[in-house]
């Protein structure tokens, strides 16, 4: 599902976040991708989303090679990737349903199936009957559980998420994890960046760690 | 695309400020075009009734004025001639000139014959009155010869140069609009960074980030328009009373013509479109450089 290859990255400024880089995830599979700040973990996912292209080497998601994608081609590649981030990027001008129903939006999806389907999300991650909130009125986890809605309203093959519980404390961080298990057993490959020593703990998932931008130590959790 | 409508009326002052500039912006072009065209249909009658005035010399006798008279009046490019005799023309002149009172003092009449023609028909382009104009000249009775047809082709020419000059201002003030309207919305792009960088980030294609801003800019001129063609409506309005007492003045059944249904066709449209125009420019140029950071 997504494969890096001997992926070296250095930003314009010269700084080199990833030195060949090689990995890969299984379709249906969970992934932790950890290491310290600036280990790389924001690089990989921000790869994977083509937010970022390589400098060198090949990212592929989907069978297909990043690097042959024209940047028109950009939107509908996002669209099969569900992206989580540490801040959740909501609209706090909007209500909820904006924000879950945006991705529905940009597809051109009709308004009875987007209610449909938006009722479904919030539904998902505990939140139904919160669709007239604004952001800034729900609690810290509550708000990073609408993102994840935004993120799989579309059913995405793959959700990525950078550092998801970083704002959040042990329980709700918890929560946020167990989501992500759910969405993994339902057959979306999940990878999700995290330096949560204790969640990692309990979740026996396989691990992806990188320092200073290349893999140490592959190893995968007794399970 | 009615939703970009509602965003308009949450910055009420940016909008109305917007959509007044287009309208003067429009309006200007349209109340010059409405000027000049006036002027051309007040002046349009002109052209028909060219007439020459031959001023024999003092010293021309009744008989020998008669004679010039007939022998002016059987060419083929005269249409019409007339003698006038001194006398005549002094009580003309009395008449209408305003200074009866001065004209009493003369003790001898000062105005010589004159015979006051017009071209035939088929003989009354400006060069063929010129031609018949210095023909006459060359007669010996014959003192000077007046064509009136200078003024009128002067007139013309400055109409001309002003319709041109309208069209210019047009396009200038076009390339205004699309200014004031890739400017406003450059300000909405730049205040809906955060809108547009989630979207793009969640697959938003740049025709989707795009559209609501073309929408505003095609609503912002459209008003513009209607504005443009209201200002023009009340000007016209404004000026009907007097140009009126102006044309009673000079006896003239004169009316200001208003803009025809295809010209406010025209100003509305041309708004809408330049709107949308600018609204796309200035997308085009500014959401590009709004790419997600995650």
């Amino acid at each position: 599902m997504i494969r890096f290859d001997r992926v070296f990255k250095r930003y314009p400024n010269g700084r080199e976040a990833l030195a060949e880089l090689s990995f890969e995830l299984a379709t249906g599979e969970m992934t932790f991708l950890t290491g310290h700040s600036g280990a790389g973990k924001s690089t990989v996912l921000r790869l994977i989303a083509l937010l970022e292209r390589p400098t060198r080497g090949q990212v592929v998601v989907h069978g297909r090679s990043t690097a042959s994608l024209r940047s028109r081609a950009i939107p509908g590649f996002r669209r099969q990737i569900g992206i989580v981030f540490q801040d959740h990027r909501l609209l706090d001008d909007r209500p909820v349903y904006d924000n879950v129903a945006l991705p529905l939006a940009i597809s051109g999806v009709p308004r009875r199936e987007m209610d449909r389907r938006v009722r479904a999300a919030l539904d998902q991650v505990g939140l139904l009957g919160r669709e007239r909130t604004f952001p800034l009125e729900l609690s810290a986890g509550e708000q990073q559980r609408v993102g994840i809605a935004r993120a799989v309203i579309t059913k995405p093959p793959v959700l990525i998420a950078d550092e998801p519980t970083g704002n959040l404390d042990p329980d709700l961080a918890l929560e946020v994890m167990n989501l992500f298990q759910r969405f993994n057993a339902v057959g979306v490959t999940v990878m999700v960046a995290t330096h949560d020593i204790h969640l990692l703990d309990r979740f026996p998932v396989r691990r992806i760690h990188i320092e200073q931008g290349r893999l140490a130590n592959p190893s995968y959790a007794a399970a | 695309m009615v939703g970009s409508l509602g965003r308009l009326a949450r910055q009420p002052l940016a909008t109305v400020l917007t959509i007044t500039v287009i309208g003067i912006a429009l309006a200007l072009p349209g109340a010059l075009y409405l000027i000049v065209a006036n002027a051309r249909a007040v002046t349009a009658g002109l052209g028909d009734t060219v007439q020459l005035s031959v001023y024999l010399r003092l010293s021309t006798t009744a008989e020998q004025a008669q004679k010039v008279a007939r022998a002016i009046k059987a060419r083929n490019e005269v249409g019409v001639a007339v003698l006038v005799s001194p006398d005549e023309g002094l009580a003309e002149f009395r008449a209408h000139s305003g200074i009866g009172e001065a004209l009493q003092a003369l003790t001898e009449n000062p105005l010589p014959w004159v015979v006051k023609l017009r071209p035939a028909a088929d003989r009354d382009s400006a060069g063929a009155i010129e031609l018949l104009a210095a023909d006459l000249r060359s007669l010996p009775e014959v003192e000077l010869v007046e064509a009136d047809t200078a003024w009128v082709r002067r007139l013309h020419a400055i109409l001309e140069a002003l319709r041109q000059m309208v069209a210019l201002a047009a396009v200038v003030l076009a390339f205004g609009v699309l200014a004031i309207v890739g400017n406003t919305i450059r300000l909405e792009i730049n205040g809906r960074r955060a809108e547009i960088e989630v979207t793009k980030l969640v697959g938003g294609s740049n025709a989707f980030v795009r559209r609501p801003f073309l929408y505003s800019g095609f609503w912002q001129g459209l008003a513009g328009g209607f504005l443009a063609v209201a200002l023009v409506g009340i000007g016209l309005f404004m000026l009907e009373a007097p140009v009126a007492r102006v044309a009673k003045a000079y006896g003239a059944a004169f009316v200001l013509a208003g803009l025809a249904a295809r010209e406010y066709f025209a100003i509305i449209g041309g708004g809408a479109l330049l709107g949308l125009l600018g609204a796309w420019l200035a997308a085009a140029f500014h959401l590009r450089r709004i790419e997600p950071r995650a």
